[in-house]
């Protein structure tokens, strides 16, 4: 089990190296931020000024070099355009963003599971049809179209909700609705045929021959061995809390995480985005790794395979 | 009267008929085979008598044990049957338990349901039950994951769990079929001590004529959704009146017989959507004529014992030996 937990570790580690080193090249061959932030008028000695005062003359290995020792020491640098820590501003985003981004999670989950395995318990019903075809139009629908819709229904027509801004608890509950709706269709249509695999197994049988009543059956040898897949979907829901909402945060002018990035990369604010980058491939990083050891608490087989790793 | 009785049982999958009226007695304590190639129906009966197939399933006739019906019985009473009076155990035991489930759990389960034990009581139970059944160290193994044992121990297991309820009447559905030969032979005797011990009666469920003669007292042959023969087993054995049934013993291979080819029944089962006029087995039947080919043959008694549904029946083994010894 040991040696398990250590590869998982050694992997996720080496995962946001490598997402790390990539940002930080791309970003660098892909527009010159003394240019972007200076503007096209800029004197060319405030330009050069500029690329002095933050190392762009450098070569690029020797760039990269002064970034990973850096971080070695925690410090991600500072805004390019406020001088502010960088590592400061995104920090001060995240609860914008998960205050969105969790209840939609739990809408998903608390919606989308329980449609799924009702609508595989009563298959070919009306229900089961109907759970199908609100979660293919749930997942097809872009978020940005669905926000849109979202808005003009609610906020223009009806005038019930505030089209953007965070100042009070009203002005959530669009954001969340358009972050939630894809994940319920898709959490719906992964749940049936999850459930509807297990129910076709042997030991389902076994279960009902030995006389438990359908809903034990249902509860406690089906449910129990359709959750093992479901829980790889959560992971990666989880994985993008923190930066699932770029798209929707834009639409309702959301000040989170998805805003700084937009405007960051618009900016070519360097220290800004590898920051961003780094936060949200650990927490992705991060939420894979409570997958995997998930998977052990839920499935025994997998546990004896890892103990014999 | 016979425990259970199963008259006219028939089931059709989406308007496809796949059981065309089995009548079966099952007495207490008897040990009853049911014989045929896959998709005949065998399992099919067991299944649809004990509410076991899926929802689609169109199932009429009648399943009665000790006077009271199971077919279009509420949910809840057929439950009370299951497992308490007739228990069952399936083809492939690996998957027929539950993965995420440690063993004694799912034969507590049983215990629970069916005897009342909890705790302890049924944790002692459990273990006694493993220990029966011949799973070594049952005292610690009894905490351990299915995948933690072999096929021939997990069927184990799955009779440990049928027998955790005490049942009148087990059915075992191919209970060897996914295992080796030297565990087949293992579980068979398993079986029949179980069944001795305990005194409830059995059906085996096989496409296997060697298990089935050395375990039941008596056999019925399947063909296409209908019994075509049966008979007590020695009858059987020795003179197999239905050419289907002489078919299937003709296909045995004999230890003793050399290396001369064995004699295979010709052609295939047919499809159930496309089931023959006549006799469903007459495009395969050397004895086949005319007739058999728009008539339909009924299960009839037999003067000398047994019942078969055939036009132009075998004559005892030994004779139709003869005959073709003569032949060659």
């Amino acid at each position: 089990m040991f040696p398990f937990i250590l590869a998982k570790i050694a992997r996720a580690a080496l995962t946001i190296v490598l997402v790390m080193t990539f940002a930080f090249v791309v970003l660098r061959m892909s527009g010159d931020p003394a240019q972007v932030l200076l503007g096209p008028d800029a004197p060319q000695d405030a330009v050069d000024a500029f690329r002095e005062r933050w190392g762009l003359n450098d070569p690029i290995w020797q760039q990269y070099l002064a970034y990973l020792e850096q971080i070695l020491t925690f410090d991600f640098g500072v805004s390019m355009r406020d001088q502010s820590p960088a590592l400061d501003l995104v920090l001060e985003r995240i609860p914008a963003t998960l205050a969105i981004t969790i209840p939609a999670l739990i809408l998903k989950i608390g919606i989308g599971i329980p449609a799924g395995v009702y609508a595989a318990l009563h298959r070919e019903s009306v229900a089961d049809r109907g759970v199908i075809m609100l979660s293919i139009f749930g997942f097809t629908i872009p978020s940005f179209v669905l926000g849109l819709v979202l808005v003009l229904i609610f906020a223009v027509t009806l005038g019930w909700l505030p089209s953007g801004g965070q100042d009070t608890w009203q002005h959530a509950i669009l954001p969340i609705a358009t972050l939630s709706i894809g994940g319920i269709g898709i959490l719906a249509r992964f749940s049936r045929s999850a459930m509807i695999e297990v129910l076709g197994q042997p030991y389902i049988r076994t279960a009902m021959a030995k006389g438990l009543p359908w809903r034990d059956v249902v509860w406690k040898h089906a449910l129990p061995n359709a959750v093992i897949p479901i829980i790889t979907l959560i992971g990666f829901m989880v994985g993008a809390l923190i930066a699932g909402a770029v798209v929707v945060e834009s639409i309702f002018s959301w000040p989170g995480v998805g805003r700084l990035i937009v405007v960051s990369v618009a900016n070519r604010d360097l220290a800004v985005v590898q920051c961003l980058l780094l936060v949200i491939a650990a927490s992705m990083v991060v939420a894979n790794l409570c997958v995997d050891f998930a998977y052990g608490l839920l499935d025994p087989r997998l546990r004896q395979k890892r103990a014999a790793h | 009267m016979s425990f259970v009785s199963i008259r006219d049982l028939r089931v059709a999958f989406d308007g496809v008929q796949v059981l065309h009226g089995i009548d079966l007695d099952i007495g207490k304590g008897e040990t009853v085979g049911l014989v045929g190639e896959s998709g005949c129906g065998k399992s099919v009966t067991w299944l649809a008598a004990l509410g076991l197939l899926p929802g689609k399933a169109q199932i009429s006739g009648s399943v009665t044990i000790e006077g009271q019906e199971l077919i279009g019985a509420r949910p809840a009473e057929v439950e009370a049957v299951r497992g308490a009076r007739i228990a069952m155990i399936f083809q492939d035991p690996s998957s027929s338990l539950n993965p995420v489930h440690r063993v004694g759990r799912q034969i507590g389960e049983s215990l629970r349901l069916h005897r009342g034990l909890r705790g302890a009581a049924a944790r002692n139970e459990a273990v006694r039950l493993l220990d029966m059944v011949g799973i070594p160290s049952a005292a610690t193994r009894i905490d351990l994951y299915p995948h933690e044992f072999s096929g021939g121990q997990c069927q184990r297991i799955m009779i440990a769990m049928a027998l955790a309820g005490q049942p009148d009447l087990l059915i075992a559905d191919e209970p060897t079929t996914a295992l080796d030969a030297t565990i087949q032979a293992q579980i068979l005797d398993l079986l029949s001590s179980i069944r001795r011990e305990t005194g409830m009666a059995m059906v085996l469920i096989s496409h296997d004529l060697g298990a089935v003669s050395a375990v039941c007292d008596r056999a019925a042959v399947m063909y296409a959704g209908r019994i075509v023969e049966a008979n007590d087993i020695a009858r059987l054995f020795t003179g197999p009146k239905h050419p289907y049934t002489r078919g299937l013993f003709d296909a045995i291979p004999e230890m003793d017989a050399g290396r001369a080819r064995l004699r295979p029944i010709e052609g295939t089962v047919p499809d159930p959507k496309h089931l023959p006029p006549g006799c469903a087995f007459a495009p395969r039947c050397p004895r086949a004529s005319g007739f058999c080919q728009s008539h339909l043959p009924e299960l009839k008694p037999q003067v000398r014992g047994g019942f078969v549904a055939c036009f132009h029946p075998e004559a005892t083994r030994a004779a139709a030996r003869e005959r073709q010894a003569a032949v060659a």
